[in-house]
């Protein structure tokens, strides 16, 4: 499956570089920064990769803040994907820093030091990794605000994890774990579709007073190129995009799948289906709002993203579109997922959710 | 066996301060009299540090102690190791060639350099025993006795290949050869081996179905890295707890990727964690074939006798990249160096030759004839067949149309709608 490299496809923002959104901001921590005042340096922008992307805004959040730290395997050399180059050797040793291999330890660590007022920025290599720190991340994370009466919080941890099939990654280095953090109470879960939006979204996710597992899709690290502003910036939390307006079908999608998508509704703009392509980024807590907006406006809804389709996310916000909009509905809410077998080592192109069987899906659906 | 009393000298509990006590501590009297070699101990020159780093080496006047005299070992012994570590090196650089032809995908993460800890430890195993291994586990499931065609199979990803292609590179099993994986996943098969050990010791003391030899024995290879994992550590304790047969070899080769042992470990020297919880821990040179041949011995009879578990330290080397996308810049080239001048089949051929176990020309005939094998085996797995593009649904539960009957009455795994994702489940 050739993969697009995605540009500044559809993005109806105007050229404002902070989109400032009062959702989950308001209550930063004051010391963090005044973030209220930083806008674009400059105005300059450049063409980066998303992995650069990533880097970028780990120097700046590393810049910002004394109190933040990066640490994972192999992070001190740059890390297997490049996206930790440079800050050891800007931040020195005692902030940026090398754990040994033992993703529950590093979780547990992260909430500790997010605990005590830091900015624990913590990478599990692999997300086929994170399953040892669940535990930590589920019971401890999730949970320390409520438990303690706010007396505690670890809102000062990102988990930043590449996810994602690769195409050559095999049973444990593919894996889209998303949904089952989707599940928990106490966590919010961004994912971002091409490097402006890692850049922001994370600096945004660093940022933000809840622990947040950021998942980067692997896929695009080096494939998708993008202009990047310079400066420091950020996206706002729980708003999804309209990439792509249309007025047949509305098309949801996260991460890497969007690129699929997106040449699936160019094919079918070829069949004459308007289709309306919708960028979730983060996924809790996810913005209903938009969602439902489009799905009024065109009454049909598909839904696709690489992990299987039992029980992944794309269920919830099946059930939740169907109650919200059950009159508006013309057609069943669609969704085009990864099969319900663990992820496979040959005959990978069969199992994703190719964009032919997108396109079969909304065929069907706009059809029905 | 009479419940062995918990007293000091039964473990080599190691004497502290570290530095204290060279290598002449004499193992439990527990050992049988009749093992004619060295009882188990710590081959321990006096510093420090045993695992040799770069930060080492350049402080470190002395070459690791490796004067002692080599055991014994008959010819047929001799030959039969050269043959099997010829057949880990010669298969894992075919591996990298086909790598770069494409043949092969994914991750493939090879053991070049470490083939004395492969050799030694499973050499000495029988049929029944238990191999758990990591992600570099090709030469381990060789040593084992899977034939070379069906791991080249394998990693071709062919129907014909041990896992039917369905495992890959990082995922070599065998039911016939119990290999028991072939873990991505660091750390993952140490508690799947102390599970199969515990299935041995049942099988033995309770079922009474066990081999006139003892126990079956389970060896669990892995890792530095993984020694600071907590999976780990929990095994330990287990293993040691119910006197489990099990081997644990830490194959330190110094790198975790890129993380040095030595920068990521609060005590480097991973043999001492095997007395911390109860059971003998042991350090080897695991470039020496012989060496560590010996060391298996004494922990697998410790096991076969239902002493219980043993932690071994092989200090062994990568002469390639962790993987073959790892482009390798983070190991200094004297460190490198350092260690292929000890490369073990080298050594090995030297001893054979010195001790005139062989001639030149007959390890010549045998690094001919694993030439072949090799050679063999790719064209095995070049000329096999693809899985059917069905095993995608296959093995996911017990029954292979596990996915149930579907409205028309089908098996919907059959529903060609179900490959294409759109189906209901």
């Amino acid at each position: 499956m050739a993969m697009k490299v995605l540009r500044e496809v559809g993005r109806k923002r105007s050229g404002a570089a902070w989109i400032g959104g009062s959702r989950g901001f308001a209550d930063c921590a004051a010391a963090a920064m005044g973030v209220a005042e930083r806008r674009e340096g400059g105005g300059g922008t450049k063409a980066v990769n998303l992995f650069t992307a990533v880097n970028q805004a780990l120097h700046i959040a590393l810049d910002t803040d004394p109190r933040s730290y990066v640490f994972g395997e192999d992070v001190g050399f740059g890390g297997v994907f490049r996206c930790t180059t440079g800050l050891a050797d800007r931040f020195g040793k005692n902030r940026v820093f090398n754990t040994p291999l033992c993703e529950q330890g590093i979780a547990g660590f992260a909430i500790g030091l997010a605990a005590m007022g830091n900015r624990a920025i913590a990478e599990i290599q692999f997300a086929d990794y994170i399953f040892p720190a669940f535990d930590q991340l589920v019971n401890e994370a999730a949970k320390f605000r409520y438990r303690s009466g706010n007396e505690f919080n670890c809102g000062g941890l990102t988990i930043r994890s590449p996810y994602g099939a690769v195409g050559h990654g095999g049973h444990y280095h593919s894996q889209s774990p998303e949904a089952f953090f989707c599940h928990v109470p106490g966590l919010k879960v961004v994912i971002p579709r091409s490097p402006r939006e890692a850049k922001g979204l994370l600096l945004a996710s660093i940022r933000d007073p809840n622990p947040v597992i950021f998942f980067e899709p692997k896929w695009l690290y080096r494939l998708s190129v993008e202009e990047v502003p310079e400066g420091d910036y950020m996206l706002p939390l729980s708003q999804a995009e309209v990439i792509r307006k249309g007025s047949d079908i509305t098309l949801i999608g996260w991460g890497a799948q969007l690129a699929v998508l997106e040449q699936a509704c160019e094919d079918a703009a070829k069949d004459g289906i308007s289709c309306e392509l919708i960028d979730l980024r983060t996924l809790i807590p996810w913005d209903k709002e938009t969602v439902e907006a489009s799905v009024s406006k065109t009454g049909k809804l598909l839904i696709s993203h690489e992990a299987p389709i039992t029980g992944g996310f794309g269920a919830e916000i099946a059930a939740s579109i169907a109650e919200r909009c059950f009159l508006r509905l013309e057609a069943p809410v669609a969704r085009v997922c990864g099969l319900d077998t663990p992820f496979p080592l040959v005959y990978e192109p069969f199992y994703m959710p190719t964009k032919n069987k997108i396109l079969d899906a909304i065929k069907a659906t706009v059809n029905y | 066996m009479a419940a062995a009393s918990f007293t000091a000298a039964k473990f080599l509990a190691p004497a502290l301060p570290a530095r204290s006590g060279a290598g002449g501590d004499r193992a439990p009297s527990s050992f049988p009299a009749s093992s004619a070699m060295r009882p188990l101990r710590r081959a321990r020159p006096a510093h420090r540090l045993l695992a040799v780093s770069s930060d080492v080496l350049a402080g470190n006047k002395a070459a690791p102690a490796a004067a002692a005299a080599q055991p014994a070992v008959t010819r047929e012994e001799a030959l039969e190791l050269y043959e099997d570590m010829v057949l880990g090196r010669n298969f894992e650089d075919m591996c990298a060639q086909m790598y770069y032809r494409g043949k092969m995908f994914g991750f493939v993460h090879l053991y070049n350099g470490q083939e004395a800890v492969s050799t030694g430890f499973i050499k000495l195993l029988n049929q029944p025993d238990c191999v758990v291994s990591t992600y570099r586990d090709h030469v381990h499931a060789l040593s084992k006795g899977v034939p070379a065609r069906s791991v080249m199979a394998e990693l071709f990803g062919k129907a014909t290949g041990c896992c039917r292609g369905q495992g890959g590179s990082m995922h070599m099993f065998s039911e016939p050869h119990n290999v028991l994986g072939g873990f991505a996943f660091i750390g993952e098969g140490i508690p799947v081996a102390t599970g199969a050990a515990f299935a041995a010791k049942y099988r033995h003391e309770v079922l009474k179905q066990s081999s006139p030899d003892g126990l079956d024995v389970t060896i669990a290879f892995f890792g530095d890295g993984t020694a600071n994992n907590g999976q780990f550590f929990e095994c330990l304790n287990m293993a040691q707890l119910w006197k489990l047969p099990i081997i644990f070899v830490v194959e330190n080769n110094l790198w975790a990727i890129g993380m040095s042992h030595l920068r990521a470990t609060s005590d480097p020297e991973i043999w001492k964690k095997g007395p911390a919880f109860g059971m003998p821990g042991v350090h080897v040179d695991g470039m020496d074939v012989l060496k560590v041949r010996e060391v298996a011995k004494e922990a697998i009879d410790r096991a076969r006798r239902g002493e219980g578990p043993t932690l071994v330290e092989a200090e062994t080397y990568r002469f390639r990249g962790h993987s073959l996308a790892d482009p390798d810049e983070l190991r200094r080239p004297d460190e490198k160096s350092h260690y292929a001048a000890r490369d073990p089949i080298t050594q090995l051929k030297k001893y054979i030759i010195e001790q005139n176990l062989a001639s030149e020309a007959e390890l010549k005939s045998i690094e001919k004839r694993i030439d072949d094998v090799v050679e063999e085996a790719v064209e095995f797995a070049d000329a096999s067949p693809l899985p059917p593009r069905s095993q995608l649904l296959e093995n996911v539960f017990a029954d292979p149309k596990g996915f149930g009957i579907g409205p028309d009455g089908k098996y919907r795994c059959e529903d060609p709608k179900f490959t294409q994702g759109t189906a209901q489940v």
